[in-house]
């Protein structure tokens, strides 16, 4: 785990190492154990190093024996060891144990198909001398994240967008497009970010930059196809717990200790479970403990704690808590979100590195490839209920959603009804499952400005987004439909970068996904969609490998997706002071996103202690947020708030 | 005395739509239909006729027959004080 940069001039003038250096410099945290520059007129490649393999062994950038190729890499290639002996084999001669030696070699024997050999979390770019190319490539499910920039002098690129904003004569202002879609999905569409100008490497593709020409190539996305023979269900679980096994094996591959996250919930436990069984040491692990029992999952935590006899340490995270370091939350993050949610994450990464670890198993994934999200549940009511609209039994299933919204459990049938009816059209859309979802987060543009809601006006989000899908999608399951939005769009744009990445690399702690090694993800996209969810039972099949590694009740819990406390954390008595200088009607005028008067009835709601709806709490989160980008980005660019 | 419509067009424009009208909200409007209210939404506006006509709604009552425009308010509001 690392950070990454470098830059390619289309021209003969060399590379300004002061520039490389600046970009580098910015992004220390996702590597404060080594740095290193390769410099060959056009071209330079920079790396900050977080050691985990090889420690002795790994500096980069690295070339292969010839100096003809040179790599600078960031994640990790968990098969690196079966790689290295298929390429022994085939006559290569390695002089280091790093992964990163094995992608030079793979890239000389395979070209840009080595990536296929690949079980890993990737983001990586080879300068090959020989064709003057630069490859770029990130892992399938984009757990290692990349950004371009492309002028008719330059490429450059980065692990993080703010090494590009710290070059010269980058202009730093937010993509309008790319907030509409964020105030519609909660992600920008890749490869468009939050900044005009700065574009994303999608997951599963690889670029490209010849004789001055970019081009980007898929070479892997999620695919849905249910086998046609019957399998038993136990077959199924048995082979599931082999994979889930061997995907954490080789997630353990380390020249440093291993910790995990701990949540409480299945996927975490099982997973700690799992490295139990692989390494028969005492494990040490981490959570994320809430003041407020709304959030709070400890009693579950301690549960699996005893059971499987780990060393725990937790952090106890507040709403106070979650005020105060959430600008450096939105630095790490480099885009407005919509919920609070990456603030633990960014202090339980804290955590771990003041315990001196640097690398975590998570569960993450497993809700997205296994079936596990309420939406999923939702969607399979509203269609059952929708083929059905004058049913007076199937309604009643709508109580059975969101048991942890109180609000919603208050409601009359008819209410439920209204909420989540589906409207003849909605059932032709390739997006009904997250049409609820998306159409309350559109209600937020209510709040931009009118420069801004003209810019937006005529621009159609879902039709982009309809534009990327599969020419298979339309004959796709609902469930696999659903599944594609997440595991496509929403885990690595939010859970995998805002959530994830962002927040671990904050504090340079490196997030590993035993759920998202892709035998795993083309195991779970293989099965049938009833072993993923049985009638409303999520996870079906994953609660049936876990029955006897997992404490009962942990197994048998009802599913509590993880959240944060949102307006109680920006309003309290001692907030911090930068809430009330970003929402002021002189800091809302100057950035010219939002409407100031607007705003300042949503301020007086909260204000007031009565704003208590999910839509609220979004809308102060998605404009305190903006507001930070704003201010820390484009207009006092690396101003910080804290010193979390 | 009230004007139940006056009083609930505001708390309506000044709550949920946080005073923007883009076309101003008609008295027989559907609230669910023009997506102004969500779930909190109908807790948030039982509160405050709760609060504001100190009447005390009942589970039955909380239906869009009673609660989803500023008319079948009003009337509902009128029926539920002359009781």
């Amino acid at each position: 785990m690392c950070g990454i940069a470098g830059i390619l001039n289309f021209k003969a003038g060399s590379v300004d190492p002061a520039l490389l250096r600046k970009m580098i410099d910015i992004i220390r945290h996702r590597g404060p154990d080594d740095l290193g520059f390769h410099l060959q007129a056009n071209v330079g490649l920079a790396h900050a190093r977080l050691s985990i393999i090889d420690l002795a062994g790994g500096h980069q950038p690295m070339h292969n024996g010839d100096k003809s190729l040179w790599v600078t890499f960031n994640g990790e290639i968990f098969n690196y060891v079966e790689v290295r002996e298929q390429l022994i084999r085939r006559g290569y001669r390695f002089s280091t144990l790093s992964d990163t030696e094995v992608i030079l070699h793979a890239y000389a024997e395979f070209g840009e198909h080595c990536v296929h050999e690949f079980n890993g979390q990737w983001a990586f770019a080879i300068w090959d001398n020989k064709s003057h190319k630069l490859f770029l490539s990130r892992d399938r499910l984009g757990v290692r994240p990349l950004f371009y920039r492309v002028t008719p002098e330059t490429f450059t690129f980065a692990s993080e967008i703010k090494s590009l904003l710290a070059l010269p004569g980058v202009p730093r202002e937010l993509d309008l497009i790319a907030l509409d879609q964020i105030f519609t999905f909660w992600f920008p569409i890749p490869p468009r970010t939050a900044f005009k100008e700065i574009k994303e490497l999608p997951p599963g593709q690889s670029l490209t930059v010849e004789e001055g020409v970019v081009t980007t190539k898929h070479y892997w996305s999620p695919h849905f196809e249910p086998p046609q023979n019957h399998v038993r269900e136990q077959d199924y679980a048995d082979e599931l717990r082999d994979l889930l096994l061997d995907a954490t094996r080789l997630r353990l591959r380390s020249d440093v200790p291993v910790g995990a996250y701990l949540s409480g919930g299945l996927d975490s436990t099982l997973i700690t479970a799992l490295i139990r069984q692989c390494t028969g040491v005492r494990l040490k692990t981490f959570s994320i403990r809430f003041d407020d029992p709304e959030f709070d999952e400890s009693p579950y935590q301690q549960e699996v704690v005893r059971f499987l006899e780990t060393e725990h340490r937790e952090v106890r995270c507040t709403h106070a808590d979650i005020g105060r370091i959430f600008p450096d939350v939105i630095w790490h993050a480099e885009k407005p979100v919509l919920r609070t949610a990456p603030a633990p994450m960014f202090l339980l990464s804290k955590l771990v590195r003041e315990r001196d670890y640097k690398v975590v198993l998570t569960g993450e994934g497993s809700d997205e490839i296994f079936g596990g999200y309420d939406i999923y549940k939702e969607a399979k009511i509203r269609r059952f209920w929708g083929v059905r609209p004058d049913s007076r039994v199937r309604p009643l299933l709508l109580k059975r959603l969101y048991p942890y919204f109180p609000n919603l459990q208050q409601q009359s049938v008819a209410y439920l009804q209204a909420f989540f009816h589906a409207r003849p059209q909605d059932l032709l859309s390739p997006f009904f499952s997250h049409l609820p979802r998306w159409e309350l987060t559109s209600r937020l543009k209510i709040f931009f400005s009118e420069a801004v809601r003209a810019e937006t006006r005529s621009y159609d989000a879902y039709a982009d987004l309809k534009a990327l899908l599969p020419r298979a999608y339309p004959g796709w399951d609902l469930l696999f439909q659903a599944q594609f939005l997440e595991a496509g769009y929403l885990l690595p744009a939010y859970i995998l970068s805002s959530q994830g990445d962002r927040m671990a690399m904050a504090h340079s702690v490196e997030g590993r996904f035993p759920f998202l090694d892709p035998r795993v993800v083309d195991f779970a996209a293989g099965l049938p969609a009833t072993l993923k969810m049985k009638v409303l039972n999520e996870k079906y099949l994953l609660k049936l490998c876990a029955k006897e590694l997992v404490p009962p009740r942990v197994l048998k819990r009802p599913k509590q997706p993880y959240r944060a406390p949102e307006g109680k954390s920006f309003f309290h008595d001692r907030q911090p002071d930068y809430v009330d200088e970003l929402l002021s009607p002189a800091s809302i005028r100057s950035g010219g996103i939002f409407h100031t008067d607007v705003v300042g009835k949503l301020v007086q709601k909260f204000r007031d202690g009565r704003a208590i709806g999910v839509k609220d709490n979004m809308a102060l989160t998605g404009i305190i947020s903006t507001q930070l980008i704003l201010n820390q980005y484009i207009q006092n660019f690396g101003r910080r708030y804290t010193d979390a | 005395m009230h004007n139940y419509q006056t009083e609930l067009r505001q708390f309506i424009v000044e709550n949920f739509l946080f005073g923007r009208e883009d076309k101003p909200l008609s008295n027989s409007d559907s609230l669910l239909e023009f997506e102004i209210i969500d779930s909190t939404g109908v807790m948030e506006l039982v509160s405050f006729i709760e609060q504001k006509y100190q009447l005390e709604l009942r589970d039955e009552e909380l239906i869009p027959e009673n609660l989803d425009s500023i008319d079948r308010l009003v009337r509902f509001i009128a029926q539920k004080v002359n009781v």
